[in-house]
């Protein structure tokens, strides 16, 4: 499945791009390639192990992957995945 | 349709009356029907606290205050110092040396003399937190660091007031509504905060001056129909802006059953908030990284006596070109591995960037690799400005 994963601006540079064409039959697939074409923003999408980090949200179009099998979670041709970062500046 | 707050409940013979004088200024409010009469009364009656008095804090104290907020309670514990004017229009020029606070409560009294504003000039805390929060119909999150915001979230949730969530980043910016009866809360977005120093703050990282005004209002607009009880808060989704391409998003926000705050209810009062989210760890780490040093008055000595020596800058190119040290070679931190081989680990090698910790991390770096004559120089060219060269400008 051809998904497109957008990067929030603080991850962004480690990918010298704001969205990213993936693919995969799942999010945690489509975010192990990633992670595969940028070793530097590997690290930052999941653990060493390929699991999900607790304080890293991606949604899957606009639901919360976390409620949804998480990197087990379907994909579909032309879904989009984005990055929500916890930002705390104000 | 839900009413999210006490002064969206209280009858009509329980409000305020506005004199002739409140009708005039805020007739453009009265003649809207969705507020009219009824909803400025409830605005006059209402009670809300502002966590932080900066960059969102500023448009929200401002336009809450002239839409006629009854009274405004404000937390801040901060200064106002010459690189908070680019966003917090709070403050102005003659305000720099001033507590946030004073400049804040001079500026609403100018904008709407009837606002009654409660000053806490304290770091919101677990032990301050809920005697401060109590007793207000509704608080707005301006705050700049993850700890007070997860103490804000949980606060309100223990008291059940609805907390009207914003943050900003460069150029980036979202906003929520959380804690309210059914709603979901901050926890049930963010389960654990980031580790320390993954995520920059706006003063390491940059924020857009007018992005706390974009979400500063918006949040100012949710405070006042949670107030009302009007309209669709945005409680159950939350707004993702980007300011670069100007695309404002909206996701979906799920009540989180296993939450330890608002779902299993598990956190039954407050916790150590900088335990939490790793700021005493952190700390511990940084003094850990105990890396040879040199003052900014001891290396220009060196330079004097002419001794040999080494610069490397490891500030990005944009901060370079703000300012930088004679004879210094720039190495962006992320680049130094790549640049290895091209230092000479038999000349005295001296690090430096901004403030110190950058380069101290470089220090270790270069130890590593087996670097032996290598040092900080502490303070990094923040310091060089105070006790070497003044005419350098402070960043």
């Amino acid at each position: 499945m051809s998904v497109t994963l957008h990067l929030p601006a603080v991850l962004a540079k480690l990918a010298d791009s704001r969205a990213i064409e993936t693919d995969g039959a799942t999010v945690g697939e489509a975010i192990a390639g990633v992670a595969a074409r940028y070793p530097s923003l590997a690290p930052r999408l999941r653990d060493d192990h390929g699991n999900p980090y607790a304080f890293v949200t991606f949604y899957l179009n606009d639901e919360d992957i976390r409620f949804h099998g998480g990197f087990g979670a379907a994909l579909a041709d032309g879904d989009e995945l984005t990055v929500v970062p916890a930002i705390a500046g104000g | 349709m839900a009413a999210h707050t006490r002064p969206a409940r209280l009858p009509l013979d329980d409000l305020p009356a506005l004199s002739q004088e409140e009708i005039l200024r805020y007739s453009r409010h009265l003649i809207i029907p969705d507020v009219a009469l009824t909803g400025q009364r409830r605005l006059k009656a209402s009670r809300v606290l502002l966590i932080g008095a900066g960059g969102l804090g500023s448009p929200l104290a401002l336009y809450l205050a002239a839409a006629g907020v009854g009274h405004l309670g404000i937390v801040d514990f901060d200064v106002v110092d010459f690189t908070n004017l680019q966003r917090q229009i709070l403050h102005g020029t003659s305000d720099v040396g001033r507590p946030k606070l004073a400049s804040a409560r001079d500026r609403i009294a100018e904008v709407n003399p009837g606002v009654h504003v409660e000053p806490y000039e304290t770091r919101l805390t677990a032990e301050n937190a809920l005697e401060i929060l109590r007793g207000y119909d509704l608080v707005i999150d301006g705050t700049d660091n993850f700890a007070t915001r997860y103490l804000t979230n949980d606060a309100c949730v223990l008291l059940g007031i609805p907390n009207v969530y914003g943050s900003i980043f460069r150029f980036e910016g979202q906003a929520s509504v959380f804690a309210t009866h059914d709603g979901p809360c901050y926890r049930c977005l963010f389960r654990v905060p980031p580790p320390p120093g993954l995520v920059p703050s706006c003063a390491e990282g940059g924020v857009l001056g007018v992005l706390p005004g974009h979400i500063g209002t918006i949040q100012a607009t949710e405070g006042i129909k949670l107030l009302l009880g009007i309209g669709e808060p945005l409680i159950g989704r939350l707004l993702l802006i980007d300011a670069l391409t100007m695309q404002h998003r909206t996701v979906k926000l799920r009540k989180d059953p296993e939450c330890p705050a608002c779902g299993t209810r598990e956190i039954r009062e407050l916790i150590d908030y900088d335990e939490f989210c790793g700021v005493p760890q952190a700390a511990a780490a940084e003094s850990a990284l105990q890396v040879p040093e040199i003052s900014p008055r001891e290396f220009a000595e060196w330079r004097t006596r002419g001794d040999e020596v080494d610069l490397i800058d490891v500030r990005e190119p944009h901060e370079w070109d703000i300012a930088r040290l004679p004879g210094a070679r720039l190495i962006p931190q992320g680049t130094i591995a790549a640049e290895l081989s091209t230092l000479d680990s038999a000349r005295e090698i001296v690090v430096m960037c901004r403030s110190g910790v950058r380069s101290a991390r470089v220090v270790r770096q270069l130890q590593d690799a087996g670097f032996r004559r290598v040092r900080n120089l502490s303070g990094g060219i923040l310091r060089w400005a105070d006790d070497v060269d003044r005419t350098i400008p402070k960043y």
